[in-house]
């Protein structure tokens, strides 16, 4: 067992939403930790539209959905949030009053006073292939991430895919495999050059196999793979293997949020339009991820959002400080926080 | 106004009319062409708006750019004559398209 990390609060997803609120936390002496299951921070806006422009964040007339991550970055650098990035918050669990232990995916435990649910549409996950049968494999067989690279050692190995994900796996898991073939529909990668041309060097000194195609079945039983289909221009291609490793990059899903309890509406948060708490006490939800009547989907409500939710937050995590409205402007006190007083 | 059908996975087709300039991607959700998921709204990021074009408009319609044909790897069942449809701009000249949808769009 890890040690516990203690926070004031804990943020689940750093999209634009997640990271203003450490902002607004901050500006309260609340400090924040952030868990993303996305190896980046900013969200849908850099996961999904990194270099197109937003027009609508006020007072900017003009900002890429890259531009507009990095300059919340730099907003909220004074106050020194911890990020954790790849990790998936699975579980929340109520063990004071109120005060929470929140837990990730990679066994990182969690306590602090409030939690900020900022998960916007959900978390991104690894699509998976309409393969028929697929799912009795899965997590058996077929992996949508590497977390051991021990456990493929020795084994027949199908990697399949053509970015970076796939050629950096193939690269990584090459050595240790007993056979490794890569699979893609075409015969062009989009992954990094010199990764292809490493990946094309194995291929042509015989250290792999390289099939254009794409899997159309797979063999086995419980759970246990023996063989793939890969569907190619002309043929059917037989090719024996022990795990299938596919990267067909993310798709969001709403994930674990829906089992913890919270009282929601087509997979979204009800949350109280005062404070943006939800139907538990010191649970906070912000951002795409809730509803409310009038809710829009959009950054500077998220933002609105997040400094109503503070207000409340200071209550739990400070609650013997009495809240004095401020602002930035004009408080000094504030202004020692940004460190520019 | 051109029109596109749109054929979905399970048989329902729509004909409707699209607007000149858009995509047949916003023309399929205006008019709730529910096979057509668009998460990344049209960014060419996702994906998950995926169209087998018919195999007679394939010439009009054209190949896709190497852009494209990049986030074609992150789709499934691809054909040869499959495009992104937020890639394809209406334009007069697509009067009477058919495309065809899949049936899973990655989630
Ligand atoms: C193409 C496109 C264009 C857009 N244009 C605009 C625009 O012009 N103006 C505008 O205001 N809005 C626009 N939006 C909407 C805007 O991007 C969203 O409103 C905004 O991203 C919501 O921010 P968020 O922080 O709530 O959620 P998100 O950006 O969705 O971030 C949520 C994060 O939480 C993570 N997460 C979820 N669950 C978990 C978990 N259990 N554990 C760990 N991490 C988790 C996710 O991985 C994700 O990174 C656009 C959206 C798209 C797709
Ligand atoms: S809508 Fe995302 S690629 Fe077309």
């Amino acid at each position: 067992m890890s040690d516990t990390i203690k926070t004031d609060v804990l943020i689940i997803g750093a999209g634009p939403v997640g990271l203003f609120a450490v902002f607004e936390l901050g500006l309260l002496d609340i400090k924040a930790h952030l868990v993303d299951i996305l190896d980046k921070v900013g969200g849908q806006c850099a996961e999904l539209y990194p270099e197109k422009p937003i027009y609508d964040i006020p007072g900017i007339p003009l900002i890429t959905g890259h531009g507009l991550t990095e300059a919340l970055m730099r907003q909220i650098k004074p106050f020194g949030p911890t990020f954790h990035l790849g990790e998936m918050v699975t579980a929340i669990e109520n063990i004071g009053d109120p005060l929470f232990r929140v837990t990730t995916d990679a066994g990182k435990t969690f306590e602090c006073k409030a939690v900020v649910i900022a998960a916007g549409g959900g978390s991104f996950q690894p699509k998976r292939p309409p393969i028929p049968g697929i799912e009795p494999y899965e997590e058996k067989s077929v992996f949508y991430a590497v977390r051991k690279i021990e456990n493929f050692r020795g084994k027949r190995l199908l990697v399949v895919g053509g970015g970076d994900s796939a050629l950096d796996w193939t690269l990584n898991l090459q050595p240790i495999a007993k056979r490794l073939t890569l699979v893609h529909r075409r015969d062009d990668f989009r992954g990094a050059p010199d990764s292809v041309n490493k990946m094309r060097a194995l291929v042509a000194a015989g250290a792999m196999d390289l099939k254009i195609g794409q899997v159309s079945g797979l063999e086995g039983a419980d759970g246990v793979l023996t063989a793939a289909s890969i569907k190619g221009k002309d043929a059917v291609e037989h090719v024996e293997c022990d795990a299938m490793l596919p990267f067909f990059g993310l798709t969001m899903k709403l994930g674990p949020v829906a089992d913890w309890g919270l009282e929601m509406d087509d997979e979204l948060i009800k949350v109280n339009t005062g404070t943006f708490e939800t139907n538990k006490v010191g649970l906070f939800a912000i951002g795409d991820i809730n509803t409310y009547t009038g809710k829009l989907k959009l950054i500077l409500s998220g933002f609105h959002e997040a400094a109503l939710m503070a207000q409340k937050a200071h209550h739990y995590v400070h609650p013997d400080k009495r809240l004095v409205f401020q602002y930035t402007t004009s408080s000094t006190s504030l202004q020692k926080k940004l460190g520019v007083a | 106004m051109p029109k596109i059908t749109y054929i979905e996975h399970d048989g329902a087709v729509h004909t409707v009319e699209a607007e000149l300039g858009s995509t047949v991607m916003e023309t399929a959700l205006r008019n709730d062409v529910a096979s057509i998921v668009a998460e990344c709204g049209g960014s060419c990021t996702c994906a998950t708006c995926l169209v087998h074009v018919d195999e007679t408009w394939f010439a009009v319609v054209g190949p896709p750019s190497a852009e494209e044909e990049e986030m074609l790897d992150t789709a499934f069942e691809v054909k040869p004559t499959s495009r992104l449809s937020c890639q394809i701009k209406v334009t007069e000249a697509l009067d009477g398209l058919i495309v065809r949808t899949p049936a899973y769009q990655g989630r």
